[in-house]
């Protein structure tokens, strides 16, 4: 019942690797989402009345357990890659679509006024200053999906994948503490180092407000 | 799996839906011990000791804190935890610690499932009902103390009811996620509606695989329609619920749980 730290010395390239692979996983599941999710909010903002069955299917991916997904999944793409990342995915396009709508609507009117005032397009107007604007609540959706995923990705070991949930799965396969231990808290770091990330990008693309904080 | 790709494809699919079907047509799967209604009272029960004993630790102190207005710094910490804590993993880490205790006499594997369950529905309950508390408008807490309300009627007679529906929201929350991932109890022994997946895994048995998956996304779309219809009962303020996607989540925000 005690932690066997020769088993964590010997096992710091095991570590290093399912880290790479835990990342990778998080990372392209994140990204995927993002980029799907910035599609459907910009047709939801364009089309208002796609707002709500967009966020209605989303919302029903978001309920389904990402386990029952990968059962779902399992007989048409096997054991891979593509069922893991399709499950993660659809599960942080709720999270993200909210956020990124959220926060071009909350961009005040005198804004986009006084942008029109200045000759701009649409088009302008949206790329340069509205979402901009909204990167606070991008970026803060994007810290959600983030933590959510790293968890998630632990689970991914079910159907073949590597990362932290190999540790886990193998630890609760031979009722050994150390290795389960090891993969739950590597997976903590990982999500808290992210998230640290995240606000340090959140800080050095809106230097506005920085600056407004400071004065 | 790989050269699926021909016209034989639909009539594959529909073959494995047949097969889907015939599972859940055949009488054996729903008797004894391994059969669906046994495994769905064995989930559904560890559920709900689950978010009961989850409410039971978080809410009377997220009603206190969030009354005398104080405590924002845990709830958004508690939150961050929350979100970042892996359910199977707490479920691998307890299952050889409550071994080692001897806590036996339950069914293997019972305890490391229920206490990971309890951690994973504290954070949303605790979050929500401290929001709902905290947010009740200072106007209306100061007329019902100027109307000479104690402290403990304020809470009753005032906060409590305006902040129903949101504390409901968190026990929702919770509670498809509790039922979304008590699946993975299986993983340590035992039985839930993950059994199927579990078992299904082993053998290589898509069928047994879907079906399983099947069960515990059906039960978890129920509970959060369930539990939605209790909400929206709750709300007495008629003002209709806050429309949903009004305003950007924030870190600190009212919490929808992660569910693996």
């Amino acid at each position: 019942m005690t932690i066997d730290w020769g088993w964590i010395a010997d096992h710091v390239d095991d570590m290093w690797s399912t880290t790479v692979e835990h990342l990778i996983l998080t990372v392209i599941a994140v990204t995927v989402g993002l980029v799907l999710s910035l599609v459907l909010a910009i047709v939801a903002l364009r089309w208002r009345r796609s707002y709500a069955p967009i966020t209605w299917v989303t919302g029903v991916l978001y309920t389904i357990p990402s386990l029952a997904l990968f059962t779902f999944l399992v007989p048409v793409f096997g054991l891979s890659l593509l069922t893991a990342e399709v499950a993660l995915v659809s599960y942080t396009l709720l999270i993200l679509i909210r956020n990124i709508v959220a926060g071009v609507n909350g961009v005040p009117a005198h804004v986009i006024e006084a942008s029109r005032g200045m000759g701009m397009t649409d088009r302008r107007i949206f790329l340069g200053v509205q979402l901009p604007l909204a990167l606070p609540a991008i970026i803060a959706g994007v810290r959600i999906a983030a933590v959510t995923t790293i968890g998630l990705v632990t689970l991914t070991v079910l159907v073949g994948q590597g990362g932290y949930g190999v540790f886990i799965l193998r630890g609760i396969r031979r009722q050994f503490l150390t290795e389960a231990l090891v993969g739950t808290v590597l997976s903590v770091l990982m999500a808290v180092a992210v998230d640290v990330v995240l606000i340090v990008v959140e800080q050095w693309a809106t230097p506005w407000s920085r600056r407004r904080a400071a004065s | 799996m790989g050269d699926a790709v021909e016209p034989a494809e639909g009539g594959v699919v529909i073959d494995f839906l047949g097969e889907v079907a015939g599972w859940f047509a055949d009488p054996a799967n729903w008797t004894g011990n391994r059969g669906v209604p046994n495994l769905l009272l064995a989930h559904v029960s560890l559920s709900a000791v689950a978010v009961a004993a989850a409410a039971l630790i978080s809410l009377p102190s997220a009603i206190y804190l969030g009354h005398v207005r104080r405590g924002g710094f845990l709830a958004v910490s508690l939150v961050n935890i929350g979100r970042a804590l892996p359910s199977f993993g707490i479920v691998g880490v307890m299952y050889p610690v409550t071994l080692a205790f001897a806590l036996t006499r339950s069914p293997l594997g019972y305890w490391a499932t229920l206490i990971a369950m309890i951690l994973l529905a504290m954070p949303p309950m605790f979050v929500n009902a401290y929001t709902a508390i905290r947010d009740v408008d200072p106007a209306l807490t100061e007329a019902a103390r100027g109307m000479g309300m104690r402290e403990g009627q304020v809470v009753r007679r005032l906060e409590l009811p305006l902040g129903l529906p949101l504390i409901m929201a968190g026990i929702r929350s919770a509670a498809v996620a509790v039922v979304a991932t008590v699946t993975l109890g299986a993983w340590v022994g035992y039985g839930t509606l993950g059994t199927y997946i579990f078992v299904g895994f082993a053998q290589g048995d898509e069928v047994l695989i879907f079906a399983g998956g099947l069960l515990v996304a059906m039960l978890a779309v129920v509970t959060e329609l369930g539990l939605g219809w209790v909400e929206r009962r709750t709300d007495q303020t008629h003002h209709g619920r806050r429309r949903q996607g009004a305003r950007p989540l924030a870190i600190s925000d009212e919490v929808v749980a992660t569910r693996p």
